[in-house]
């Protein structure tokens, strides 16, 4: 049972100036991982592994809530997803976190190609987060979705 | 040796032999410090050095030296240092040898918060129970076609029952409060499902004790995000293997996290589970916390509370007083320095 850790190199060189390194799962990544997560770079696993690393990292930056996902499929398929859940106590107050959602909507923006507008929203989510004066419950503050949604809006019409 | 008179019953003054196999690399410098704080900590306790080097038996097959099973089998309870991992083919590993012959079949990590040795967690008190004879770690694979390999994940409901019930049995002897099953049965119907409904069987006969099941990925979830809310943990042993290692990671690693092995007929391995680091073997530079905790686990496990409490407690008083630490916990202190500093915390004791 081996984890592949791959570290990135930059987009430009080839693919085998990748250095792949193999390590063992036992001895090197849950515990460090949560000892300092900053040593890990891309992941790369088999599905039950993935399955429970992948929720544990969601952990270490706050939870599903703020988590993007995506998948990617055949034929050029991808679905980018929230993967928290419907949230039923809650639905229809306009008292929901987007953010989950809205950053996986920028990684499908990323994969399209979309840099630029990527890149835009995803500075507008962070820096309206990093402001602490509108945030929905879960992170913290009292204002609605639809508050921390024009935050976010607001804040891109100033950059421009 | 203290001779009990034969018309008083106080197992407390009798001395009891236990195996020690010191193991290698920095396993012979950290089972000295164990056996020197013991000495001043007035355990009874007397130690049965043994080597567990693997022989080849008669018709070749692979075991622990007579001597060392013989020990085992008499004493039934040992402390076991860091073992390496022999290179040679066909060596087989230590660990999983010493785990065939004495059926260890559970894997018991008590992870508890150190004061004076920060993490980014605090307040961490929970127990990992990891089922450890079978499940993914079966061995059994066969390639069905080139290019496609199967695993066989093995659940038995022998293993399972005796698993659940030492769970429910651990928590009740320890003061635990509840017992959560940690499982994946909604993708892995029928063996996490059996595995999962022995743990509910187990559950109705210790009422005292609460039951909850989580899925493991929400465990993971959660358990990054706040460790506090976990209390006895029991799962087979693929996700035991994971979580055992994580939650170590929240106290503070290998170094400080004491392990114990429960087998079949009363026998008991309490081991450190950090590597052998030749690096530092031999310097006095190793820590010897993780063997000592394991030492104490091993002396609540045969009833001698007030001995473990003492040691316990002279140890996390010297860490917390952080005046006299290994390089690994953040000081600059010896092996020797260190274990002399919790001996005189005994010693003031008295």
């Amino acid at each position: 049972m081996v984890l592949y850790r791959v570290l990135s190199s930059s987009p430009n060189k080839p693919a085998n100036a990748l250095q792949s390194t193999l390590l063992n799962m036992q001895e090197t990544i849950r515990e460090p991982m949560v000892q300092d997560p900053t040593q890990f770079d891309v992941l790369v696993m088999p599905n039950l592994y993935g399955d429970i690393l992948s929720d544990l990292c969601a952990g270490l930056i706050g939870g599903l809530g703020v988590t993007p996902s995506g998948n990617i499929g055949a034929n050029g398929v991808a679905i980018f997803e929230s993967v928290h859940g419907t949230a039923p106590d809650i639905a229809g107050k306009d008292l929901a976190n987007p953010t989950a959602l809205l950053l996986s909507a920028v990684m499908m923006l990323r994969h399209m190609g979309l840099h630029g507008h990527a890149k835009k929203i995803e500075s507008a989510c962070f820096d309206t987060i990093r402001d602490r004066k509108v945030l929905t419950k879960d992170l913290g503050g009292n204002s609605k979705c639809s508050e921390f949604t024009e935050a976010i809006c607001q804040r891109m019409k100033d950059m421009d | 040796s203290i001779l009990c008179n034969k018309t008083c019953v106080c197992p407390a003054s009798q001395i009891q032999t236990v195996t020690l196999i010191p193991g290698d690399g920095i396993g012979p410098e950290i089972s000295n410090a164990v056996m020197k704080i013991f000495e001043a900590a007035k355990a009874p306790i007397r130690w049965e050095e043994r080597n567990v080097t693997a022989i080849r038996g008669p018709g070749g097959k692979w075991m622990i030296p007579p001597d060392a099973k013989e020990s085992m089998d008499k004493n039934k309870i040992g402390l076991k240092g860091p073992l390496k991992t022999p290179i040679a083919a066909g060596h087989p590993s230590m660990n999983l040898l010493l785990r065939k012959t004495f059926d260890l079949y559970a894997n018991v990590r008590p992870c508890v918060s150190i004061e004076g040795y920060q993490t980014p967690y605090t307040d961490v008190n929970l127990v990992t129970i990891r089922e450890n004879t079978e499940g993914e770690y079966s061995g059994i694979e066969h390639v069905i076609v080139d290019g496609v390999v199967q695993s066989i994940k093995l659940i038995t409901e022998q293993a399972s029952k005796r698993i659940a019930e030492y769970a429910f049995e651990y928590a009740r002897n320890n003061q635990r409060a509840s017992v959560t099953a940690v499982h994946k049965a909604n993708i892995m119907r029928m063996s996490d499902g059996l595995f999962l409904r022995k743990c509910r069987e187990a559950a109705e006969k210790y009422k005292d004790v609460k039951f909850t099941e989580m899925y493991l990925d929400t465990v993971c979830l959660n358990m990054v995000q706040d460790p506090t809310q976990f209390d006895v943990l029991v799962m087979p042993n693929l996700y035991g293997d994971i979580l055992s290692d994580l939650c170590a990671g929240l106290i503070g690693g290998l170094g400080v996290t004491p392990s114990g092995n429960i087998g079949a007929n009363g026998v008991a391995i309490f081991e450190s589970v950090h590597g052998t680091a030749p690096d530092i073997a031999g310097k006095d530079l190793a820590n010897p916390t993780a063997l000592l905790l394991s030492a104490v686990m091993m002396l609540r496990h045969m009833g001698l509370h007030g001995h473990a409490k003492k040691i316990e407690s002279a140890c996390f008083d010297t860490i917390r007083d952080r005046k006299v630490l290994t390089k690994d916990l953040g000081g600059n202190s010896k092996c020797s320095e260190f274990t002399e500093a919790i001996c005189q915390r005994m010693k003031d004791m008295d």
